[in-house]
């Protein structure tokens, strides 16, 4: 107890594949979640994973020219290729494991087609791909007795002789800190969408990792890059998956024009999501718009289509807004969704710090650049979790300390009991409320340098307020009031370096479109933004991106 | 989404707090204001963000895909976040209480400790025989498609709080995680079918179900897990799985329709645990005195009905179909 060789934060599809990969390898492997495996945001994903399968004639090199293509040259092309080269591989072994994914009329494995490609290579469960994918890979955790700390939250990582040994979290069920030593640690923790109001995003991606990560010293690399998805729906932001589009369903604007013909002739509603999410808020600003929505039309698809093959849609349009797909088009707006940035990583997940290493949304490899393709995150996830485990195991046979930590637990503990025993400060929802606000305004689908500098004012003054929040709960048992005001403290941290990003990066490139500065700029731009912590600061610096075999060239859909 | 007009609704919520007076469960009412599109989550979160941060519970997507926000609203299990309040509130009123059959941690937070070794007790996992093929495994589609339909489970729990046997059989698997299990029986790729069945007709099993049908009731993903727990009866009593008591049941009842048309009740009892069963059936005797005493003790026999023979055309029928 206590002590491992690997050691996995979050425990959704990244960490379980990496768990599955440590396991296999014989290291004393555990993971640990603030949340039960299966409650991981993974879950949410809908419509599919992409993989270039060469048994049916599909080439990984048209797949990664489409990913190179939709992150607007920023992705790094040799990470590119070794995730579309392994895609096929993962892909059959998350079959044999047990995921149910749809067959075609031979048996096979059937596709559907989705954003920003020429062709159907992405395999599906309905429209909860992610949730089945999520359940086998923990099946099979189970099956191999691994290890999970479950409802323990990570407040520090331990980094001694600039070394990452292990963490201190707490139990949430007792309270307690508690030191928990590895020799290496994976950061698995996703994403970090409750910084923007409204997302797609469960209450719980609150960039955890992220945050950790950065006040450890590790680089956050081409954090501006915010994806918007183009059908969330309106409101509270619930995501209505890219499958129907890929199924074939139409937007339509308040004319009832399919309005994608002006802006993305070749690919249509099924152009990359940086391209779609602009369309139609260029729509919406011109007045074509219905309440500050476009319509997604389901109609003629038919009720048989729409319940076999996106019965999960179905479900949300109607609990949620009484609307029957087969019957009504229903209401949906740009909401923000991915962060394509993260913890810079290389392409076997390993971070600035040794022993530290990152997979999936949390991580930056980078192979979704500017704007990533609908069904690349799940590829991401299993193909980078599984990469870094290995990166990790190899690490930890060089590992001859453990750490040997005693002031570090009781500074933790003692920096916990005085949040809890604060008292009459503000309340931390009032906090994230106003950054919500802020960063979908400043940092949104359009920004320009005022709405950067409004947002990055906005977080430097909310980090300055947050020291003095208050918390109602004072007790030691499940108490959410103060996993919030930690969360809370990792999103400011997170906020600050996506305004940094976005105010440096002066160019437009994928999902950072500026109105001030509209066109992509290779000759200056052609560049990673990166932020890291030094002396209590944020520093910035450019990295530069990898170019294989393809040249940038103007991106159009 | 339309924004309309604001109103003040009541929330009671069942509290309780281990660190406090002897953790003794209590109701606290909230005044909120809401808008006509909320859901019960919404409402929790509101309170717990705005008014009282003490309020604990688990929540996270918001969309019901992560099954963390199971709770009884009105007396019945429910996805909170799926929940309009438009469609649960009374006069105005709701009351929100932890889910049932499991233990309370604090407020409407429970542990699902008890849920979750269930789960792992049907060995949630693919069992092939042979060595993965070297591509995907073949498979119909429609297979497929019927799998989902189990696999839309998201362990939210709602059916094994509203369970009636769970209620007064602690060690029931419960319907998730015997629709679990129908998930590999059903699977094409699995091999381990008799295995997983013959140890699903043991006590706690399959046979334990009343068919309530509270467990379809509450299932706010459509997983129907009583249905597949009828399916893993049929499926084993195909195999000749016939000697648990459930088994022997049904084919009692089955025998004694064939061949007089009537069931005969005490024979029922008698096929079912066996005439030689003495222990079983001492254990019956107080059930007997006791029925006999309010005299609704069946009778020993029973007389054929009329035309029998029409029955067993309609037996031969069914046995042939």
């Amino acid at each position: 107890m206590f002590e491992h060789d690997v050691l996995i934060v979050g425990a959704g599809l990244a960490g379980l594949r990496a768990a599955l990969e440590s396991i296999d390898a014989g290291k004393n492997t555990a993971m640990i979640s603030k949340v039960h495996p299966v409650r991981s945001h993974s879950c949410a994903a809908q419509g599919g994973i992409n993989a270039a399968l060469t048994d049916r004639g599909d080439d990984w090199k048209d797949h990664a020219f489409s990913t190179i293509k939709g992150s607007d040259y920023l992705a790094d092309q040799h990470a590119v290729e070794i995730m579309c080269q392994e895609a096929g591989e993962n892909l059959i072994e998350l079959e044999n494991m047990g995921v149910i994914f749809s067959r075609n009329e031979e048996g096979k494995l059937g596709t559907r087609r989705f954003g920003g490609q020429t062709v159907a290579r992405t395999f599906f469960v309905g429209a909860i791909t992610g949730s089945a994918m999520l359940h086998v890979l923990y099946e099979q955790t189970v099956k191999k007795q691994g290890q999970v700390y479950e409802e323990w939250f990570v407040t520090k990582l331990i980094i001694e002789d600039g070394e990452c040994r292990g963490v201190i979290a707490m139990d949430m069920h007792t309270g307690k800190l508690q030191i928990i030593k590895a020799k290496s640690v994976i950061l698995a923790t996703g994403g970090a969408g409750r910084i923007f109001e409204p997302s797609t995003n469960a209450l719980i991606c609150t960039g955890d990792g992220l945050a950790l990560a950065y006040n450890a010293g590790a680089s956050l690399m081409d954090m501006e890059m915010i994806q918007y998805h183009p059908t969330g729906l309106a409101g509270n932001g619930i995501l209505l998956s890219e499958g129907a589009r890929g199924e074939g369903a139409y937007l339509l604007n308040s004319e009832g024009e399919r309005f994608m013909e002006d802006y993305a002739p070749e690919y249509l509603e099924l152009a990359s999501r940086d391209v779609v999410s602009r369309s139609e808020q260029t729509e919406i600003d011109a007045g074509r718009g219905i309440d500050g929505c476009v319509l997604l039309d389901c109609r003629h698809l038919g009720r048989e289509k729409i319940e076999e093959r996106l019965g999960y849609l179905q479900e949300v349009a109607t609990e949620f807004r009484g609307i029957d797909l087969a019957e009504q088009p229903i209401p949906v707006k740009p909401t923000m969704h991915y962060i394509m940035g993260g913890i810079k990583t290389d392409e076997s997940g390993r971070t600035d710090i040794p022993g530290l290493f990152a997979a999936g949304e949390c991580a930056n490899v980078s192979v979704h650049g500017g704007n990533r393709l609908g069904a690349n995150s799940l590829l991401d996830t299993i193909v980078f979790g599984r990469r870094s485990a290995r990166a990790a195991i190899e690490y930890v046979s060089t590992v001859k300390t453990l750490s040997k930590d005693k002031t570090e637990l009781n500074n933790e503990t003692k920096r916990i009991e005085s949040l809890v025993n604060r008292t009459n400060g503000e309340r931390s929802a009032t906090l994230r409320n106003e950054m919500g606000v802020s960063m979908t305004e400043g940092i949104g689908v359009y920004r320009d340098a005022d709405s950067i500098s409004m947002a990055k004012n906005k977080i430097t003054d909310l980090i300055k307020r947050y020291p003095n929040t208050s918390i109602d709960n004072k007790g030691k048992i499940f108490n959410t009031d103060l996993i919030f005001n930690l969360e809370l403290g990792y999103m400011l941290d997170v906020a600050l370096t996506m305004c940094i990003g976005a105010e440096e990066r002066k160019e437009s490139r994928g999902a950072h479109f500026r109105t001030d500065m509209t066109e992509r700029d290779d000759k200056n731009w052609l560049k990673h933004t990166n932020v890291k912590k030094k002396n209590g600061e944020p520093i910035f610096y450019t990295s530069d991106v990898t170019i294989t075999n393809w040249k940038p060239e103007i991106r159009k859909y | 989404m339309v924004q309309t007009a604001k109103k003040t609704v009541q929330i009671t919520i069942k509290r309780q707090d281990p660190e406090v007076d002897g953790n003794k469960p209590y109701f606290q009412d909230y005044n909120v204001e809401v808008e006509d599109w909320f859901t019960v989550l919404d409402v929790l979160i509101k309170i717990r963000e705005q008014i009282d941060g003490t309020l604990s519970l688990r929540c996270a997507c918001r969309a019901s895909i992560c099954g963390s926000c199971a709770m009884r609203v009105n007396g019945q299990a429910k996805l909170v976040c799926k929940t309009k309040l438009t469609t649960v509130m009374k006069d105005n009123k709701i009351l929100v209480e932890p889910v049932g059959n499991m233990p309370v941690i604090t407020d409407l937070t429970t542990d699902f400790k008890p849920f979750w070794d269930k789960m792992l007790a049907v060995d949630p996992y693919l069992k092939p025989e042979e060595e993965a093929p070297e591509a995907e495994y073949i498979a119909p589609n429609e297979d497929m498609v019927h799998l989902v339909g189990v696999m839309n489970c998201i362990m939210c729990g709602a059916c094994v709080s509203d369970c009636t046997v769970l209620e007064v059989k602690d060690d029931f698997l419960g319907p998730a995680a015997l629709a679990k299990a129908y998930r590999f029986v059903a699977d094409p790729r699995d091999d381990a079918e008799n295995e997983r069945l013959s140890n699903l007709i043991e006590d706690g099993g399959i046979w334990d179900c009343t068919r309530c049908m509270q467990c379809v009731e509450v299932c706010p993903k459509d997983v129907d897990p009583m249905s597949r727990i009828m399916a893993m009866r049929a499926n084993s009593m195909d195999k000749k799985m016939n000697k648990s008591y459930g088994a022997r049941h049904a084919n009692a009842f089955t025998s004694l329709i064939k061949s007089s048309g009537v069931l005969n009740e005490t024979l029922l009892i008698l096929k079912t645990k066996g005439f030689f069963n003495i222990i079983e059936l001492i254990k019956l005797l107080p059930l007997a005195i006791s029925a006999q005493l309010a005299g609704k003790r069946p009778p020993f026999l029973s007389h054929s009905i009329k035309n029998k023979d029409n029955l067993k055309k309609i037996f031969k029928k069914l046995e042939n179909k």
